[in-house]
């Protein structure tokens, strides 16, 4: 499940969604990413509220017509097709949302939700839907007593299984998984996590993980995207971005995770950014992280930084990506924390 | 930003870490009486036995019961629970904010050897906001929309001190930049919805700190922000309590947050308080297998793509509460004695521990 081999299943050129206010102006929610998602891995989207992370997630799944570049499906652009072959060609790749409650219709019984997708397509008798919907339903840990209620007699955990079974009955090559976690307590964040996990290795799955939650992406992710402001500041592999950052936002992402640790095994060096993210009406100049960046100089409001390959398989944009000592998450472990110590009395070399 | 107010040791669960006074020993008959000498000098909340019960159509359901622990001057502890284990009902109880005609509190809730629980409207008024304030997750839903966010602030600093309405103007210009709000004579002026929420999150803290109250309650006050955001709001929480020697109650689902706010952390689930220690005791060695389970289950940093373990079964509903423990159903470490009523063992000097397998069992924490 390695990111770096197999073939790209999604593919972003120059990808860019601006949406129209009633004021006249445009919010540039997602502005110039280029990227791709290999077959069989789990691609990680983290970023805060007015990143664009999720009007990124509807973009790979073509629900938004991008304004400019494109999303290529298996080499492919899906708004190339007509009308009818786009609807066929949908069914591959789905998307779960992060409220469970509201994306299943409460007048509709469990079953008739799941089985719903399969009548749209057609193809199969009524016989053999509610055999795979119940298929399905068990296959999400849901048994058949399950197939008759209606979404407010079950609880959180359970509804978003049902969102999960109905997005797996047309048999999808990529699931998008838009803070599909999010709302969910621990113990059924876990659950759902291990069987979003138990489902990608049975079905060979493409996962893209959208989320705010550190601890999440990292955990379930082969690669990580960190997006700001409607544009990726670093992308890499997850162990990597999480050891050791190579943009100043990232780390101070990281820095920012309250960490359930002994407070003897933690240091306190945080990291605090001031003030908010700005608005992507107006994005700041040159590199849009810099209002908050505690290394911006007088060239990051001039010029934007390129988003660019600084060792094997890790981007960034940052000026000073190449030369920054920055501290990752070296709060876990003694020996890391004072590999990180080491790192810092190098200070910051521009 | 020193954080580190718990010392930390090896094993830190038998340290005494100046808990309040309490009993020694909890004898299975002997759990009502936990509270006997809860009441001590220095505690500006002592919680007494306190049981909810809300009037349904089906009947009383219970919602929370027995709930004993005290608050010292200055102390900062944590709630946590997964969603209906009573924490916020709690955290309301506690200010008399439970609609009186449909619930039933009893037990004592002691501020200045007065109970909360048994005082007039009227009363209660001269507590909240001056000796317990209280903080929401939601700012935007707590926060009045068609006052400013000065008239919001002032309001309490003219019922409180009497002060007239240019005074009560200068002090809350003066709190609000205390919590970090830039251009405060602006907002000042301004309303809540033309604020973010994370500043409207600092306003409702400007409110509830504007009177200089002993005891700040704060419910999940940073769940809905994004974690920089979260992190900002921590960080004035922490500062503002240790300039001020407010006291702090933090009811949370994230033991992280626990973990860097809190001295001592009580666990709730289903209504009880199943266990009650210093923060650090219990990330290293819980010794109460739900906290045990909500700790394993956090996806971690450092262990990819390994399956989480997770806490099978869904926490009993008011109507069926189990008669014995309340997790038995669920814990993998149940036992025939597990099915009688269980009372808090103090197992550690001020560490209290619903489960009467506490001795026998090495339940990993956070560290695992």
């Amino acid at each position: 499940m390695s990111g770096a081999e197999g073939k790209p299943l999604v593919e972003a050129q120059g990808l860019k969604v601006h949406f129209d206010t009633d004021d006249g102006e445009t919010v540039k929610a997602v502005d110039g990413l280029n990227f791709s998602v290999m077959e069989g891995e789990t691609f990680g989207v983290i970023g805060e509220s007015g990143s664009g992370k999720s009007t990124l997630g509807r973009a790979i799944v073509c629900l938004i017509r991008p304004d400019e570049g494109e999303i290529l499906h298996d080499g492919c652009n899906p708004f190339t097709l007509s009308a009818r072959d786009l609807r066929r060609h949908r069914r591959e790749y789905q998307i779960i949302f992060q409220d469970p409650h509201s994306a299943l219709n409460p007048r509709m019984s469990i079953i008739d939700s799941v089985l719903e997708p399969l009548e749209i397509i057609g193809g199969a008798d009524g016989e053999e839907r509610r055999r795979r919907a119940l298929a399905a339903l068990d296959r999400v840990g849901l048994g058949a007593e399950f197939a008759e209620r209606y979404p407010h007699q079950l609880s959180g955990g359970q509804k978003q299984r049902v969102n999960i079974a109905r997005a797996l009955i047309l048999q999808p090559k990529l699931l998008v998984c838009d803070e599909s976690v999010a709302a969910l307590d621990v113990s059924i964040q876990a659950d759902i996590l291990n069987l979003l996990a138990d489902l990608q290795r049975e079905f060979g799955l493409t996962y893209v993980f959208i989320t705010h939650d550190l601890a999440v992406v990292s955990h379930v992710s082969d690669r990580i995207a960190v997006m700001y402001l409607g544009v990726f500041m670093e992308m890499g592999p997850a162990e990597e971005i999480a050891r050791r950052p190579r943009h100043p936002y990232t780390e101070a992402l990281l820095s920012a995770e309250p960490l359930p640790l002994p407070s003897a095994m933690r240091t306190k060096q945080r990291i605090i950014l001031e003030g908010e993210i700005p608005s992507p009406i107006a994005p700041p100049s040159g590199c849009r992280f810099r209002t908050r960046c505690r290394f911006a100089q007088a060239i990051c409001a001039d010029e934007r930084p390129a988003f660019r390959e600084i060792e094997s398989g890790r981007f960034a944009a940052c000026h000073f990506a190449e030369n920054l000592v920055l501290q990752g998450e070296n709060r876990i472990s003694g020996k890391a924390a004072g590999r990180a110590s080491l790192e810092q009395n190098e200070g910051f070399r521009p | 930003m020193s954080r580190s107010a718990t010392p930390a040791s090896a094993a830190p669960g038998e340290q005494a870490n100046g808990g309040p006074t309490r009993p020694e020993a909890f004898l299975p008959e002997a759990s009502t009486c936990r509270c006997s000498d809860l009441r001590s000098a220095g505690n500006i909340l002592t919680v007494k036995e306190l049981g909810i019960s809300f009037r349904t159509r089906e009947g009383e359901r219970t919602i929370t019961s027995g709930i004993s622990f005290a608050v010292r001057e200055g102390e900062r502890i944590g709630i946590v629970g997964e969603s209906g284990c009573g924490k916020s009902v709690t955290g309301f109880a506690l200010l008399g904010l439970l609609p009186r005609n449909i619930t039933r509190v009893s037990g004592q809730i002691l501020v200045d050897d007065s109970d909360i629980n048994r005082m007039k409207e009227r009363e209660l008024r001269r507590v909240r906001g001056r000796k317990i304030a209280m903080i929401f997750q939601e700012p935007m839903s707590a926060l009045d929309p068609v006052f400013t966010i000065g008239q919001q602030i002032g309001e309490a600093i003219r019922t409180h001190f009497g002060v007239g309405a240019r005074e009560a103007r200068e002090r809350a210009i003066d709190v609000l930049a205390r919590v970090g709000i830039p251009l405060p004579e602006r907002r000042h002026d301004e309303y809540p919805h033309q604020l973010s929420g994370g500043m409207r999150q600092r306003a409702m803290i400007a409110i509830a700190l504007a009177c200089e109250p002993q005891l700040l309650i704060a419910d999940e006050p940073t769940t809905a922000l994004d974690v920089t955001i979260q992190a900002q709001i921590i960080d004035i929480i922490l500062r503002l309590s240790e300039d001020s020697g407010t006291a702090l109650i933090f009811i949370t689902h994230d033991l992280g947050v626990v973990a860097e706010t809190c001295e001592r952390v009580l666990t709730m689930y289903a209504g009880q308080v199943v266990q009650d220690a210093a923060t650090d005791a219990v990330l290293v060695r819980p010794r109460h297998p739900y906290t045990s389970g909500l700790m394993r289950s956090l996806p971690k940093l450092t262990r990819r793509k390994a399956p989480l373990p997770s806490i099978p079964g869904r926490v009993p509903s008011p109507a069926a509460m189990p008669r014995g423990c309340r997790f038995a159903e669920r814990c993998a470490f149940s036992q025939s004695r597990c099915m009688s009523e269980q009372p808090l063992f103090e197992v550690a000097s001020g560490h209290y521990v619903r489960c009467c397998r506490h001795a026998e069992l090495e339940l990993p924490g956070t560290l695992a």
